[in-house]
């Protein structure tokens, strides 16, 4: 490499921070996506860079499923308190509550889908304008044909068909009253980028995400932990085991890695020969060949 | 290929390269991006398994590694692809993006769009069919977006029993034409895809071919020197005020320096007011720099107390942009409503939005021959032109040729919002 030259981890955090920027330039009234996981923390602290020595100008909002892993919660709070940045939280018991949608039954209830129309109410209700999401290209397939810059019309609905294209560094979030815009910062990041950029910053991240004893049982190939909310088939069986999060979701969705790694150095190895992608591990892609795209069409994440 | 891919050592070394790949259906292209992620362990088993039982649905008995990339629902009904799909993978030397895109002339835009940020640009032949009027397009289009080098690999090279006289007639073929485009860097690879012969490892079929394979070239093919390191152009994207005690009277110009290096006590000048000044600090979250460089987004302070706002360019005072109302350049055309001569539409460039209005075309290009079109001047979708616009306001500008980030700008239909155009601005003679 030569002197004037960045290595791929700042070449992204710079195309990152310029995202932020453009975000908080066109826009009025933006909303970071904030689930506690580890690309929300990294989207957060690249927000920190772009409006540093001034705090960060964009709220948060975390959508919550009530079905939250506790460190998770502890972590967005301290956050919060550290950083002096506005929460809004969105509660999926609430749109169950009021009768919008309705739980669903059996042992994999999950609270997945629920959470799209609790986003866009809060979206209405608070009028974002643009919200900030840590979904990244090399997750899953449907993702994979997302813009940096994703226009929703006015049911908040993604048309993957007729997106305005991206060129260069010039992104259009014009819009008309009522629509809004995702806007992804972390396009082009991948799962080893998000670690290795976590590693060289130094990024706190919550302990979940490094080996602890958890009471876990195995469905469908998946080691999930047991909650209250959580139903064991007759022929499941609780275990203690040593295990970590290689994503947070909620608690229903999460499937936990077995594994001893106590430090990201040994996280990032393990990461570097896993031989399954960490959506692999959950449950809510599982459900069918488009089931993202599908849940995206309809406004999710 | 590699056991200790991406560890945890060494990847602080890692260069960022985006190339694109264009192609149809029929000429490799999928087999040949699926055996990049294979073979650099970049496709994970989940994702095989998943190919797998997609494949076998619609009555395949091999996994369709195009179902990896065609990741639409209408995308995957068709068994075409529609839009720019952005791939990644890594090798321990450098981490990849392809924008993977469709071939067929109705999809003129989204190759422009995946060719606007890449690097590098894979153009496939299929060594049966040698040089084909996609071939000449693919190349142009790489040629007008600037992707500094071009690296043509003739595919199938099995199917012609890896022939050396046919693959030298195919690149005389290429060679006939390549010198009427603009291509600073262009180099040719007999490989095939299916088989693997020169893709990552070099072909025992082809001794008679001595030259690097795909994957070499694309770790090791020199690309930091494509920067512009001489025009130091800094747009201003944002004003950054903490208004708290600590930084009372701080005023950051946060952006991304578009071009060229600035240093702290560089004399620079603001456009469009004139005015001068002096870098006094450039800022970032970790550190303070002394200089800083293209792409960092940092931000930047100066010495006077200027009316600095979003939209203005920072240059260095002696080293200054064009600077003019009347704009010429090539467009191509996005949208199904064609271009308006006479029309107004929204211009990004930078981060400035001013208006403009069309004011001519030129021509139109034939992109399956190359020739210009002076009689039909209608531009309808995937059209491509030389046109002149007038803006409301002067742009600071430098020719596309020389600097990608100021010299291209995106008009935007002012009643839809949507973008309907993307321009490369050549200089003005």
């Amino acid at each position: 490499m030569n002197k004037y030259n960045l290595n791929h981890l700042r070449e992204l955090e710079a195309e990152s921070i310029f995202i932020f920027r453009e975000v908080a330039a066109q826009f009025d009234n933006p909303v970071i996506l904030f689930s506690g996981g580890k690309d929300s923390i990294v989207m957060f602290h690249l927000a920190r860079k772009a409006f540093h020595p001034a705090k960060v100008p964009i709220p948060l909002l975390h959508i919550d499923t009530g079905h939250n892993f506790k460190e998770t919660l502890k972590f967005r709070d301290d956050l919060v308190e550290k950083f002096g940045v506005k929460l809004y939280v969105g509660s999926v018991q609430k749109t169950i509550d009021q009768g919008k949608v309705q739980e669903e039954t059996g042992y994999n209830a999950s609270r997945n889908v629920l959470q799209t129309t609790t986003l866009l109410d809060a979206i209405e209700e608070h009028k974002f304008d643009a919200a900030i999401g840590g979904g990244r290209r090399d997750e899953e397939k449907a993702r994979a044909k997302e813009r940096f810059f994703s226009y929703r019309d006015e049911f908040g609905q993604w048309d993957p068909k007729n997106q305005r294209p991206e060129l260069w560094n010039l992104f259009n979030g014009k819009k008309r009253m009522g629509e809004h815009f995702r806007v992804f910062p972390l396009s082009n990041w991948t799962e080893l980028d998000v670690w290795q950029y976590i590693f060289m910053e130094n990024i706190e991240i919550p302990s979940i995400y490094f080996t602890h004893k958890r009471e876990v049982f195995k469905r469908d190939g998946v080691w999930l932990a047991t909650a209250s909310f959580m139903t064991l088939k007759p022929d499941e069986k609780a275990e203690v085991l040593d295990v970590r999060c290689r994503t947070i979701g909620d608690i229903t969705n999460t499937g936990l890695t077995l594994s001893k790694a106590d430090n990201l150095k040994d996280i990032i190895d393990e990461i570097a020969v896993v031989r399954t992608t960490e959506r692999g591990t959950r449950f809510d892609d599982k459900r069918s060949e488009t089931a993202m795209e599908d849940r995206k069409k309809e406004g999710y994440f | 290929m590699n056991d200790n891919n991406n560890n945890s050592n060494g990847y602080l070394d890692m260069e960022l390269m985006r190339f694109t790949t264009a192609g149809s259906v029929d000429d490799g292209k999928s087999t040949l991006i699926g055996r990049l992620l294979y073979d650099s362990k970049s496709i994970f088993e989940d994702q095989i398994e998943a190919i797998e039982t997609a494949s076998k649905n619609r009555g395949k008995e091999e996994a369709d590694l195009a179902l990896l990339t065609d990741g639409l629902r209408a995308e995957r009904e068709q068994g075409i692809t529609i839009d720019v799909a952005y791939r990644y993978f890594a090798t321990p030397k450098r981490k990849f993006i392809i924008a993977d895109t469709p071939g067929h002339i109705q999809y003129t835009r989204n190759m422009v769009t995946g060719a606007s940020t890449a690097n590098l640009a894979v153009i496939l032949i299929d060594a049966r069919n040698g040089v084909v009027e996609q071939t000449l397009r693919h190349t142009y289009i790489a040629s007008l977006l600037q992707i500094p080098h071009i690296v043509v690999c003739i595919n199938k090279m099995d199917l012609i029993d890896y022939n050396e006289k046919k693959y030298h007639k195919i690149k005389r073929h290429f060679m006939e034409f390549a010198p009427k485009l603009d291509i600073k860097d262009i180099r040719f690879i007999p490989i095939s895809a299916l088989k693997g012969d020169n893709v990552v490892d070099s072909s025992k079929k082809m001794e008679w071919y001595t030259g690097a394979t795909l994957m070499h070239v694309l770790e090791n093919i020199f690309i930091s020197g494509d920067s512009n390191y001489v025009d130091a152009r800094f747009p201003v994207q944002y004003v950054i005020r903490p208004q708290n005690n600590k930084y009372h009277d701080y005023r950051g110009y946060g952006g991304r320096i578009d071009g060229g290096i600035f240093r702290v006590g560089d004399k620079v000048k603001i456009l469009p007011s004139g005015f001068e000044s002096e870098i006094k600090s450039i800022d970032t979250l970790n550190e303070s720099l002394e200089l800083a460089y293209a792409p960092q987004s940092v931000s930047v302070t100066i010495k006077d107390d200027i009316d600095i706002s979003r939209g203005d360019m920072i240059v260095k005072s002696n080293n200054l942009p064009n600077q003019s109302q009347d704009i010429t350049a090539m467009i191509s055309w996005f949208h199904e409503r064609p271009l308006i001569v006479g029309g107004k539409y929204s211009l990004r460039h930078t981060t400035k939005d001013i208006r403009c209005m069309v004011k001519e075309v030129r021509f139109k290009m034939d992109i399956n021959t190359l020739e210009r079109n002076y009689d039909d001047k209608t531009i309808k979708m995937n059209d491509i032109a030389r046109i002149h616009i007038r803006t409301t306001q002067p742009l600071f500008y430098d020719s596309y040729r020389r600097n990608r980030n100021t010299g291209s700008f995106i008009l935007i239909d002012e009643v839809t919002n949507e973008t309907v155009g993307a321009g490369m601005i050549i200089e003005r003679i």
